[in-house]
């Protein structure tokens, strides 16, 4: 049973160059190999934590922007109501104003209008009445401007008297 | 993208050269006038003191590996090609002021006075002794190549991190990097924790590509199946380290699990210690025993499978031997790299449970 039965020489050897292959491995080998391996998955690691965290920060500068972009909307809102606000505020006031105005002239000119007319009637009845006088005059002259005529008259005015 | 070409080839090699390889073996064998399979798969199942590549015109052409001995007289070396190929005892070679003989594979010191080696009715050397044998054989040399290519290929992926300046794998770190991530995410992570595994990652990985190029090495024939991982002296030296490694780190934790287990009554706990006792050794010796059944049965499925031409001594079952070789083979690669996957997870897995905080 050779098979099964480990040979001195062999398992002498085999430990011997198995040390210094373990040592030298270990040395030139493993060590930087599994020292880059790490290396890069650290660096793996910590790039995608970095970009990770970019994205928070986008997230963030994006929700803020979008905040920005609201509060401006809403100011631009608060101010375009405010500016139609005072301008219907202006109109009305001026229309309410400019209303006042006009019944106050109005007013004044019907006054106005109202004391001329009364003014002219007047004027037009002491003219017509001076109109009157005088033609009362030119026809009382007209008719007392002979003997014949005034006689007439007076026979006339004492006709009507015996009538009455 | 060479390397990446250049592992593609070497992957179609694994692939086409079990066959090639095997076949000029056979017919190597098949000038013997009795073929015998039980010998051949042993022969190229165990270790050898020769790199014994192609036999051509009945000569072996084998590259000859030293011979280190260490006798009464001190260390004795001589290269294997003094045995001139001879593996039955015939051949003596004298060093050193010993004699010396070769076999089965077996070094053997003549006793004082001996010219020749004499046998018993059971085939066992009567007048000699075996010396400690240390010599570089050929499973030795074959660790030597893994170990010089593992350290090829791993410092030249060390080097591309270092060159680049943002830590880039490109070319081999490319190939070498996911499956040193695996070792360090799927083995060692879960099995010992985040907070530990990383003391234990060099001894991993080490062992998990160490127990791996090896049986990838045992594939290839025509480096004449080098069967290093399915021999019990390689994998019971990988399971001492481990077995060390967990005695050695054990925690309180650990031991009060195994002589007087928390949480069960008294007469229990009494019971359950020579138990875990004995648990301790068998965790090792499983591993020794897995991973060196399953490549020597592998090695052994395909040259069975190659010998039934030569058993049946026709060349009409070489299609059926070929097809289901190469589906053995193919199952084979896989098995290469799931060994190597279970020794390391259940090596973790024995550190994870020495270096587990008592949790309540």
């Amino acid at each position: 049973m050779d098979l099964v039965n480990p040979g001195f020489g062999l398992v002498f050897w085999t430990a011997i160059t198995f040390l210094i292959l373990l040592g030298i491995l270990r040395k030139f080998a493993w060590k930087p190999i599994l020292g880059a391996v790490s290396e890069r998955e650290e660096s793996i690691k910590t790039a995608l934590q970095s970009a990770e965290d970019a994205k928070k920060e986008m997230q963030n500068l994006q929700a803020d922007n979008e905040r920005i972009l609201k509060e401006a909307r809403a100011e631009r809102d608060a101010m375009l109501k405010e500016a139609r606000e005072l301008k219907e505020g202006i109109i009305s006031e001026a229309k309410e104003q400019a209303k006042s105005e006009g019944d106050k002239m109005i007013k004044q000119a019907q006054a106005t209008i109202e004391s001329e007319k009364k003014a002219a009637v007047a004027d037009i009845k002491a003219q017509v009445a001076n109109l009157s006088i005088d033609i009362a005059e030119k026809v009382i002259k007209e008719e007392l401007s002979d003997k014949k005529k005034q006689e007439k008259l007076v026979q006339d005015m004492l006709g009507d008297i015996e009538l009455n | 993208m060479r390397i990446g070409t250049l592992s593609a080839v070497f992957l179609g090699l694994l692939l086409v050269f079990p066959l090639a390889g095997f076949a000029k073996d056979e017919e190597a064998e098949k000038s013997d006038k009795k073929f015998d399979p039980n010998a051949m798969i042993m022969h190229h199942v165990k270790d050898a003191h020769e790199f014994h590549i192609i036999d051509i015109n009945d000569k072996p052409v084998s590259i000859p590996l030293p011979i280190i001995l260490w006798t009464d007289n001190g260390l004795t070396t001589f290269m294997s090609s003094e045995f001139h190929h001879d593996d039955n005892g015939e051949v003596i070679v004298e060093k050193n002021g010993g004699k010396f003989v070769k076999f089965h594979e077996k070094i053997y010191q003549l006793n004082e006075g001996s010219t020749t080696v004499e046998f018993d009715e059971k085939h066992h050397p009567v007048n000699a002794s075996k010396p400690l044998d240390i010599s570089v054989t050929r499973n030795v040399f074959m660790m030597w190549v893994s170990v010089l290519v593992l350290i090829l290929i791993f410092t030249t992926a060390a080097r591309v991190y270092r060159r680049s300046e943002d830590n880039v794998p490109t070319g081999i770190a490319g190939f070498v990097e996911p499956l040193v991530v695996f070792v360090r995410d799927e083995i060692a992570k879960p099995m010992i924790g985040e907070h530990k595994y990383k003391r234990y990652m060099p001894y991993l990985l080490t062992i998990f590509f160490f127990i791996w190029i090896n049986n990838i090495f045992g594939l290839i024939p025509i480096l004449n199946g080098a069967n290093l991982s399915g021999n019990i002296a390689f994998t019971c030296t990988l399971a001492v380290f481990t077995f060390l490694i967990t005695t050695f780190s054990g925690n309180k934790n650990y031991w009060k699990h195994i002589f007087w287990m928390p949480g069960v009554p008294v007469p229990m706990k009494i019971f359950l210690m020579p138990i875990e006792l004995i648990g301790i050794f068998t965790k090792p010796i499983s591993l020794m025993i897995r991973l060196f059944a399953n490549i020597t049965a592998g090695h052994i499925i395909i040259l069975a499978l190659m010998s039934l031409i030569f058993i049946f001594e026709t060349v009409a079952v070489a299609p059926i031997s070929v097809l289901f070789s190469l589906f053995i083979t193919v199952i084979e690669i896989v098995v290469t790299a799931i060994q190597a996957y279970i020794f390391t997870i259940l090596s973790a897995l024995y550190f994870g449970m020495a270096t587990e905080e008592e949790h309540h």
